[in-house]
């Protein structure tokens, strides 16, 4: 198991919280909650060793956009994909939109 | 045929979450989790053992209605450590029936349903899982006294080890064709006893031996249903207002005993043989 913490600039605190996906082979478990304004705050605990430089470039990827809410970013990984690591991210971050229904 | 159209809407449990299982089975209205996952109840071992952890532990509990029932469902995530159940996720389940119990002595009855998809106790944490899962028992004994404690096996994982007894103590039991049900699975019967006993290897005869349709044909689980949300919600809105339509099978140890003094262990079991066996001894249907 590794650990990485990341930071990233960001606007007013999200909404509200959401969770997505699970701590299953190939998945991973997403838990998004407001965070301090200004700042999103990505904790990562991955089950795979050795891969902190793609983590970090997905992460950046999607953290590095203007205009995102505050975050703070939990991460429980079993091995998944980029692209689902993407995709779970974005299925939580769509859930704290207000607008949103609850899912 | 089979409606092929019906077929293609329809919705698969197996495939759900923990958690969506819970809210595809309770009433939209007033459903609510209880120790939900920003609580962060995670397993203390886990971490120690360089194991990433699940923020719910890999149970779900959920409390809502059912029809003009109230209902407590107990979740086990299949996804996560095989469904095993450690001490965290085995405490909450406990602690949701002690709950119950609590409710249903105070005039305020609410039936439990235990989705139960589990290898077992997780073996990183031994004696701590066995413990929480022997609360687990003891809890439904208990509440079964007082109304159905209804158990639910679905697949993919199934139900093995202790959480296998706390599925044959419910007062009803559901399973799937793709369910499985057994104190032992398959690697472990053939890792103790030899691979001509049991070959883990052969899916047909493993789910000829533990599934579902089985298990219901000896009489260890009540109703075989299919995979399908809508037909599992609609038979357990019927199961949680209906009184159990037999005896606990558990209270009825000399039905069993008579049944193993029948069994010659020299003789290679089969589907067949055994659906025989408790036919002429238990008078199973």
């Amino acid at each position: 198991m590794q650990t990485l913490s990341l930071d990233y600039p960001a606007g007013t605190p999200a909404a509200r919280r959401a969770l997505a996906g699970v701590v299953g082979s190939g998945d991973l478990e997403v838990l998004l909650e407001p965070g301090e304004s200004g700042r999103t705050t990505v904790a990562i605990a991955t089950s795979v060793d050795g891969v902190d430089d793609i983590w970090k470039a997905v992460i950046d990827r999607i953290f590095s956009e203007d205009g995102l809410p505050a975050l703070k970013v939990e991460i429980n990984d079993f091995g998944a994909t980029p692209a689902v690591v993407r995709l779970r991210i974005a299925q939580a971050m769509e859930q704290t939109n207000p607008e949103a229904s609850h899912a | 045929m089979r409606d092929v159209a019906a077929l293609l809407q329809r919705q698969s449990f197996v495939e759900l979450p923990a958690r969506a299982r819970c809210q595809h089975l309770l009433d939209d209205a007033g459903q609510r989790e209880l120790l939900g996952p920003f609580e962060r109840l995670t397993s203390p071992w886990l971490p120690k053992q360089n194991i990433v952890t699940q923020s719910d532990d890999g149970v779900v509990i959920m409390r809502g209605t059912l029809g003009d029932t109230k209902v407590v469902v107990a979740a086990v995530e299949p996804a996560f450590q095989g469904g095993s159940m450690g001490e965290v996720g085995g405490a909450k389940i406990a602690g949701a029936l002690t709950c119950a119990l609590a409710d249903v002595k105070a005039g305020d009855p609410v039936v439990p349903i235990l989705l139960l998809e589990t290898g077992g106790v997780r073996l990183q944490e031994a004696n701590c899982g066995l413990a929480a899962i022997a609360e687990i028992h003891d809890m439904i004994v208990a509440l079964r006294e007082h109304g159905p404690v209804i158990g639910v096996i679905t697949g993919p994982v199934g139900c093995f080890g202790g959480m296998s007894i706390a599925a044959g103590l419910c007062s009803a039991l559901l399973v799937t064709r793709e369910a499985r049900l057994g104190l032992n699975g398959p690697q472990v019967i053939e890792q103790e006893a030899g691979v001509d006993e049991f070959d883990s290897r052969d899916r047909p005869m493993i789910w000829s031996l533990l599934g579902g349709e089985q298990r219901v044909a000896t009489g260890l689980a009540e109703d075989l249903v299919d995979d399908d949300v809508a037909a599992i919600r609609d038979l357990l809105a019927e199961r949680v207002t209906a009184a159990p339509k037999t005896l606990a099978r558990t209270t009825d140890i000399a039905r069993f005993e008579a049944l193993l003094e029948t069994v010659d262990p020299a003789e290679q079991a089969t589907a067949e043989t055994t659906r025989a066996m408790f036919d002429q001894t238990t008078g199973a249907a």
